[in-house]
C-alpha cells in the first residue's frame, strides 16, 4: 500500500492540507510530503473518506503547493523505543538531536497510548521527598501522581522543577528516578538552562529529552509529549524504571491544539480552545500511575504558565480537573523575594493522605500540615483586616496568627535552590519550631499526643 | 436482514459514516476489519452515521460495517453487583484477562458471567398467573442482596413449569403456558426507561451521614441532586461519601470521564468498608461503571445510560437505589464532541441544542415508583457538575439546576480554607424538606424541622454581621451579636465541617446530628442568660467544656457521652456568672 505518491492537493489551510480521492487511507495514518525542492515534511490523517483526506502537517504548510507529492506510509505514528534512549536528546518528532545515531528499535510503540484499565491500576502511595518544605509538608507528592506546576511568565517554575528532579527520592527505597524531559515551544535559553543543570548534576546520563523549541514547528508540539510519554511507558512498564516526566510548557501545547481546531473550522469551546481539549489533555495526564504486577511507575510534572495569571483560564482549569492536585506559584511571594514562591493555599495534593503518616513520613504529618494551613490561612486573612482597621483591633490570638503568616513565608517556605530538607528532622521539626510562636491553646488542629511528643516547649520526654 | 453488510465511507475520530446498509436508529453495528462496536446515531440519505465505542485509528474507508439488529442494551440478572464495567458494560477484569493492563480494542465481553451457576429459589408455582415485573424466584446474589428474578416486560400468562436449583443466567427457569421461556438474564435497551406503574411523591429522606446534607439540604429517596463545583472542591469525595454511607439498598457509581486512580481507590477501599446497616462489606451492594477521561468518548456518552438502566432494574425489584454520576459535565462534553463531528448546528458554548432535554430525560429516570408488580422502589440520582472556571452560568450547570430539586454548591474559597465539605450553606438549597418533615417528626424528633430552621437562620444572620465586621472589626459589635458570631462559628466548625477521611467523623446518624444541633442551640441559650447575668463573653466562649464538646466528635462513643458533656457545659456557663 505504501509507495504510491499522490499529487491531488486541493486546499491548504493553516497547518492542514486537503486532498482528493486516494486509495483508502487509515484514520491517524502517517503521511510524508515531498515538496518540489525535495524537502520532506511529515503529517497525520485527521479525517478520511472515499472523497477527501485531511492531513495535519507537523512542520507547518509553508511552501506546500499543489505539486507537492503525498505518500501514505500505511501505519499510525510509532516511536522506536529502546533502553538506549536513556542519555539521549531527541527532537520534537523523536529524531536524534544530539548528533548521535538513530535509536535502534527494540519495539515500535504506538504513540497514542492505550488507556490503562482502571481495574489494573495500583493506587499510588509511596511518598516522594522533594526536599522542598512547602511541597513535602503541605502538598506531598506520591510516586505515580500527576501534579502540575501552575505558574506564570517570569516566575521561577523551571528552578522548582529542576530542584525537584535533582532532589526527588523515595524514603522507603533507594530506587532512582529516570527523567523524561519534554520541551514544547520553550525558548532556547530556557532549554539551555535545563540542559546545563542536568549536565552539571550528572542527571543527563539518566535522562531522555524530547525537544521542540519556540522556533520549531508548532504543530509538532502535539506529538512531542506523546513521544515522551510513550518512551516513559516503555521504560516504566517494560524495564521497571521509576520515571519522572517533566513537560513544559503545556500552554504552548494547548495553543497548537487551538490552531488545529481553528483551521478545521470547528465550533470552539471556551475562549477559542477546542471543545475536546479536556479529553485531549486527559490522554496525556492519565498516562501516569502504577499498574499491578509491574515494578516501574510514571510520575508527571507538567508545567504550565497561566495566561494573565488567571487560574480560571481554560488551560489551568481543564488541567486541574484532570490532574491529582496542583502546585501554584505566586507572583506576590516571588515579588517579596521568597523562593520557592509556592502559595500553599490554592495548592493541593489529592494523593497526599495515601502517602503520609506513620511508617511513610511521620505520624504527626497530617496534623502538622492541617495546622500550618489553618494558621497561615487565618494569618493571611487578617492581613486584609489589618489594612482596614489596624493592628489595634486585633486580639492576642489574631496578633499571633498575623505574625505567623510572615514567619511561615520567610522561614518555612523560603529555602535555597540547593537546600534539601529531609522530611522528619528537616521539614516537620522546623514546622513545630515555627508553630511554637503561637500559644498552644490556639493550635486546635494538633492532636494532644503529638504536642506531647514533638512540641519544642511542651515535649514530655 | 441480520447479516446486512455495508462499507465505511468516512472516519473522523469516533464518528464513522457507512454506506450500503440501512440500519435502524440506535442499532449496534460492527465496524471495520476488527469488528469495533458502534451505534447508529444518525441516518442521512444513503449514509448511516455511527459512533464507535473504541479507538478508530488505523481504520480505513472501504472496510466492512455489519448490522447486528440489536439496539445498545445491557445484560441484567444475577452477577451485576461487586462488578466494575466500562461504559458499555464490558467487565474490566475480563478485559484485563484478554488485553492485559492496557485497554486495546476489538474485544467483546458479556456483562454477566454466562457460565456461573446460581441457586434459584422459586417463589411461584405452576398454575400461577404472572405478568411483567412479577418476581418468580430469588437468588442470593451477595451476602446482603437477594436478587429477585422478574418476568421481563412483554411476557405474561400462566406458569406451566417452574424450576428450582442451580442454573446459569441463560438457562430456562420458567416456562409459561404459551411456550414463552424465562431465563434469569434479561436484556434492556439502555436509552429506553424501564416501565413502572406510577410515580410517587418522595417522602423518605436518603440518609447520608453527612451533616450538612442530611440536616440542611436533604435529598429524598427517589430524588435528584446536583453538585456543581470547581476542580478540587470536593465533588468526588462527596459522591464517594454518599456511595459509602447513604442508606440505599443498592449503589450504582458511574465514573464518567474522570480519573482512573479514583476508580481504583473505590475498588481498593469498598471491599474493606463495612455497611453500618448490614455489617457487610459495602462492595456487596455496589456496581461500578468506569469510563475514565482517556477512554473512548462515545462509550463515555453511553456510560450514564448503562448505569441508570442497571439502577432501574434493581428499583424494579423493590429496592432503593442511589446512583452517582461523576461527572455529568464530561458526559455533556462527549455529546458535544460527537455532535460537532456530525456538524450539527451548535447551541450555547458549542453544546448541542438537545443538551438540556438529554439532561432532563436522564434525571427524569430518577423517582420513587410503584413497580409493575405493585412494590415500592426508588432511584435517587446525584450528578456532579464540573463548570469551567467554577462559573455555574454555563449550560450544563444551568440545564441541571433547572431539573434537580437539590443543589449542593461547592465553593472554591471554602475548599481553599480547608473547610470540608466545601458546600456553601448560603446558596445551596433543597426543595424536599416540606415533603420530608413529617418523616423527621415521626422518626427523629418532633421539633426537628424547627431546629433546622434555627440553625440555618443563625448562618444567615452571621453572613449579614460579617459584612459589618469586615468594616469595623468584631469588637465594635454589641455583645449579643458577638455571641451570635461565636455560635455561628460553632455551627461551621463543629457541625458543618466534617472530615471524610476521619474514621469517626466521616459518618453521623440523624439522631446524633439532631443532638449536636441542639447542643449548639443550648450553648446559645445558656450563654445569653449568662451574659444577661453579667458574665464576660470571653469567659463564656472559653469554657473548657465547649472545646471538649467540639473535639469529642472525633472520638468513638461520642453519642453516649454527649449528654454528660452538655451537663458540664451548662454548669461551666453558669459558673461564669458566679465569678463576677
Ligand atoms: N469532606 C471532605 N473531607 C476532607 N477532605 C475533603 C473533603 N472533601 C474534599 N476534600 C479534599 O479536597 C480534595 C479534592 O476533592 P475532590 O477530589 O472530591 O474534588 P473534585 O471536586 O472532585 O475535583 P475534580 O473536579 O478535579 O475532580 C480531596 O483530595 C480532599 O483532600
Ligand atoms: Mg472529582
Amino acid at each position: 500500500m505504501t509507495g504510491k505518491e499522490y499529487r491531488t492537493i486541493t486546499d491548504v489551510k493553516g497547518p492542514l492540507v486537503f486532498l482528493n480521492k486516494t486509495e483508502p487511507v487509515a484514520f491517524g495514518e502517517i503521511v510524508e510530503l515531498r515538496l518540489s525542492d525535495g524537502t520532506l515534511k511529515n503529517g497525520q490523517v485527521l479525517d478520511t473518506s472515499d472523497d477527501q483526506v485531511i492531513v495535519q502537517v507537523f512542520e507547518g504548510t509553508a511552501s506546500i503547493d499543489k505539486q507537492t507529492g503525498i505518500k501514505f506510509l500505511g501505519d499510525v505514528f510509532k516511536l522506536p523505543v529502546s533502553k538506549d534512549m536513556i542519555g539521549r536528546i531527541l527532537d520534537g518528532a523523536g529524531r536524534p538531536r544530539d548528533g548521535g545515531p538513530s535509536i535502534v528499535a527494540d519495539e515500535m510503540a504506538d504513540i497514542i497510548g492505550a488507556a490503562i484499565n482502571p481495574y489494573s491500576r495500583q493506587s499510588p502511595s509511596s511518598f516522594i521527598q522533594t526536599g522542598i518544605s512547602a511541597i513535602d509538608a503541605c502538598t506531598s507528592l506520591v510516586r505515580g501522581q500527576k501534579l502540575p506546576i501552575f505558574s506564570a511568565s517570569g516566575l521561577p517554575h523551571n528552578d522548582i522543577a529542576l530542584q525537584i528532579a535533582r532532589q526527588a527520592k523515595l524514603v522507603d527505597s533507594d530506587d532512582d528516578f529516570v527523567v523524561v524531559f519534554c520541551a514544547m515551544g520553550i525558548t532556547a535559553e530556557e532549554y539551555n538552562f535545563f540542559v546545563h543543570d542536568l549536565e552539571r548534576t550528572g542527571a543527563l546520563e539518566n535522562a531522555c529529552l524530547f525537544v521542540n523549541l519556540a522556533d520549531d514547528p508548532a504543530v509538532e508540539r502535539l506529538i512531542t509529549p506523546r513521544l515522551a510519554l510513550t518512551a516513559a511507558e516503555y521504560l516504566a512498564f517494560e524495564h521497571d524504571y521509576h520515571v519522572l516526566v517533566i513537560y513544559t510548557d503545556m500552554t504552548n501545547y494547548c495553543e497548537s491544539l487551538r490552531q488545529i481546531g481553528a483551521a478545521r473550522e470547528e465550533v470552539p469551546g471556551r475562549r477559542g480552545y477546542p471543545g475536546y481539549m479536556y479529553t485531549d489533555l486527559a490522554m496525556l495526564y492519565e498516562r501516569a500511575g502504577l499498574v499491578k504486577g509491574k515494578k516501574g511507575s510514571i510520575t508527571q510534572f507538567p508545567i504550565l504558565t497561566m495566561p494573565g495569571d488567571d487560574i480560571t483560564h481554560p488551560i489551568p482549569d481543564l488541567s486541574g480537573y484532570i490532574t491529582e492536585g496542583q502546585i501554584v506559584i505566586s507572583r506576590e511571594l516571588h515579588q517579596k523575594g521568597i523562593y520557592p514562591p509556592i502559595n500553599v493555599l490554592p495548592s493541593l495534593s489529592r494523593l497526599m493522605n495515601a502517602g503520609i503518616g506513620d511508617g511513610k513520613t511521620r505520624e504527626d504529618h497530617k496534623s502538622v500540615s492541617d495546622q500550618l494551613y489553618a494558621a497561615y490561612a487565618q494569618g493571611r486573612e487578617l492581613r486584609g483586616l489589618v489594612a482596614i482597621v489596624g493592628e489595634d483591633a486585633l486580639n492576642e490570638r489574631d496578633l499571633q496568627l498575623l505574625k505567623f503568616a510572615d514567619i511561615f513565608e520567610n522561614q518555612f517556605l523560603r529555602q535555597s535552590r540547593d537546600e534539601d530538607r529531609p522530611i522528619g528532622e528537616g521539614t516537620l521539626d522546623y514546622a513545630w519550631e515555627l508553630l511554637s510562636n503561637i500559644d498552644t491553646k490556639y493550635l486546635v488542629r494538633l492532636d494532644q499526643k503529638w504536642i506531647d511528643k514533638y512540641h519544642p516547649n511542651e515535649k514530655k520526654n | 436482514m441480520s447479516e446486512e453488510k455495508g462499507v465505511i465511507y468516512r472516519i473522523s475520530g469516533p464518528v464513522v459514516t457507512a454506506i450500503g446498509i440501512s440500519p435502524r436508529m440506535y442499532e449496534v453495528v460492527r465496524v471495520g476489519d476488527e469488528g469495533l462496536m458502534g451505534e447508529v446515531i444518525e441516518l442521512h440519505g444513503e449514509q448511516s452515521v455511527i459512533q464507535v465505542y473504541e479507538e478508530t485509528s488505523g481504520v480505513r474507508p472501504g472496510e466492512p460495517v455489519i448490522r447486528t439488529g440489536q439496539t445498545l442494551s445491557v445484560q441484567l440478572g444475577p452477577g451485576l453487583l461487586t462488578k466494575i464495567y466500562d461504559g458499555i458494560q464490558r467487565p474490566l477484569p475480563e478485559l484485563e484477562k484478554t488485553m492485559g493492563v492496557f485497554i486495546t480494542r476489538g474485544v467483546d465481553a458479556d456483562g454477566l458471567d454466562l457460565e456461573k451457576n446460581w441457586q434459584f429459589n422459586p417463589t411461584v408455582k405452576a398454575g400461577d398467573s404472572v405478568s411483567p415485573g412479577d418476581v418468580i424466584g430469588t437468588v442470593q446474589e451477595t451476602t446482603t442482596i437477594e436478587h429477585r428474578v422478574m418476568i421481563p416486560p412483554g411476557i405474561s400468562g400462566k406458569i406451566k413449569e417452574i424450576k428450582s436449583g442451580e442454573f446459569n443466567v441463560t438457562q430456562t427457569v420458567c416456562i409459561l403456558d404459551d411456550g414463552n421461556e424465562v431465563q434469569m438474564m434479561q436484556k434492556w435497551p439502555v436509552r429506553t426507561p424501564r416501565p413502572f406503574t406510577k410515580k410517587h411523591a418522595p417522602e423518605v429522606p436518603l440518609q447520608t451521614g453527612q451533616r450538612i446534607l442530611d440536616f440542611l439540604f436533604p435529598l429524598a429517596k427517589g430524588g435528584t441532586a446536583g453538585i456543581p463545583g470547581p476542580f478540587g472542591s470536593g465533588k468526588t469525595v462527596t459522591q464517594q461519601q454518599l456511595a459509602k454511607w447513604s442508606d440505599a439498598d443498592i449503589v450504582v457509581y458511574i465514573g464518567c470521564g474522570e480519573r482512573g486512580n479514583e476508580m481504583t481507590e473505590v475498588l481498593d477501599e469498598f471491599p474493606h468498608l463495612i455497611d453500618p446497616k448490614t455489617g457487610e462489606a459495602l462492595m456487596n451492594r455496589t456496581t461500578m461503571i468506569a469510563n475514565t477521561s482517556n477512554m473512548p468518548v462515545a462509550a463515555r456518552e453511553a456510560s450514564v445510560y448503562t448505569g441508570i438502566t442497571i439502577a432501574e432494574y434493581f428499583r424494579d425489584m423493590g429496592y432503593d437505589v442511589a446512583l452517582m454520576a461523576d461527572s455529568t459535565s464530561r458526559w455533556a462534553e462527549a455529546m458535544r464532541e460527537i455532535s460537532s463531528r456530525l456538524e450539527e448546528m451548535p447551541g450555547e458554548e458549542g453544546y448541542p441544542a438537545y443538551l438540556s432535554s438529554r439532561l432532563a430525560e436522564f434525571y427524569e429516570r430518577a423517582g420513587r415508583v410503584e413497580t409493575l408488580s405493585g412494590g415500592d422502589g426508588s432511584v435517587s440520582v446525584i450528578g456532579a457538575v464540573s463548570p469551567p472556571g467554577g462559573d455555574i452560568s454555563e449550560p450544563v450547570s444551568q440545564g441541571t439546576l433547572r431539573i434537580v430539586k437539590v443543589f449542593w454548591g461547592l465553593d472554591a474559597g471554602l475548599a481553599r480554607q480547608r473547610h470540608f465539605p466545601a458546600i456553601n450553606w448560603l446558596n445551596s438549597y433543597s426543595l424536599y424538606p416540606p415533603s420530608l418533615d413529617q418523616w423527621y417528626r415521626d422518626n427523629i424528633k418532633t421539633d426537628f424541622p424547627e431546629v433546622r430552621t434555627q440553625i440555618s437562620s443563625l448562618l444567615q444572620v452571621e453572613a449579614e454581621l460579617q459584612e459589618i465586621v469586615q468594616l469595623v472589626g468584631s469588637d465594635a459589635l454589641p455583645v449579643d451579636q458577638q455571641l451570635t458570631l461565636e455560635v455561628a462559628r460553632m455551627i461551621r466548625e463543629f457541625f458543618l465541617q466534617q472530615n471524610a477521611f476521619h474514621d469517626v467523623d466521616t459518618y453521623s446518624d440523624l439522631k446524633l446530628q439532631y443532638t449536636m444541633a441542639k447542643a449548639i442551640l443550648s450553648f446559645q441559650e445558656e450563654s445569653k442568660k449568662a451574659l444577661a447575668g453579667g458574665s464576660a463573653l470571653e469567659d463564656v466562649v472559653n469554657i473548657p467544656a465547649r472545646t471538649d464538646l467540639m473535639r469529642g466528635r472525633f472520638e468513638s462513643g461520642y453519642e453516649d457521652r454527649i449528654e454528660e458533656m452538655l451537663d458540664a457545659m451548662s454548669k461551666q456557663i453558669a459558673d461564669t456568672m458566679e465569678d463576677n
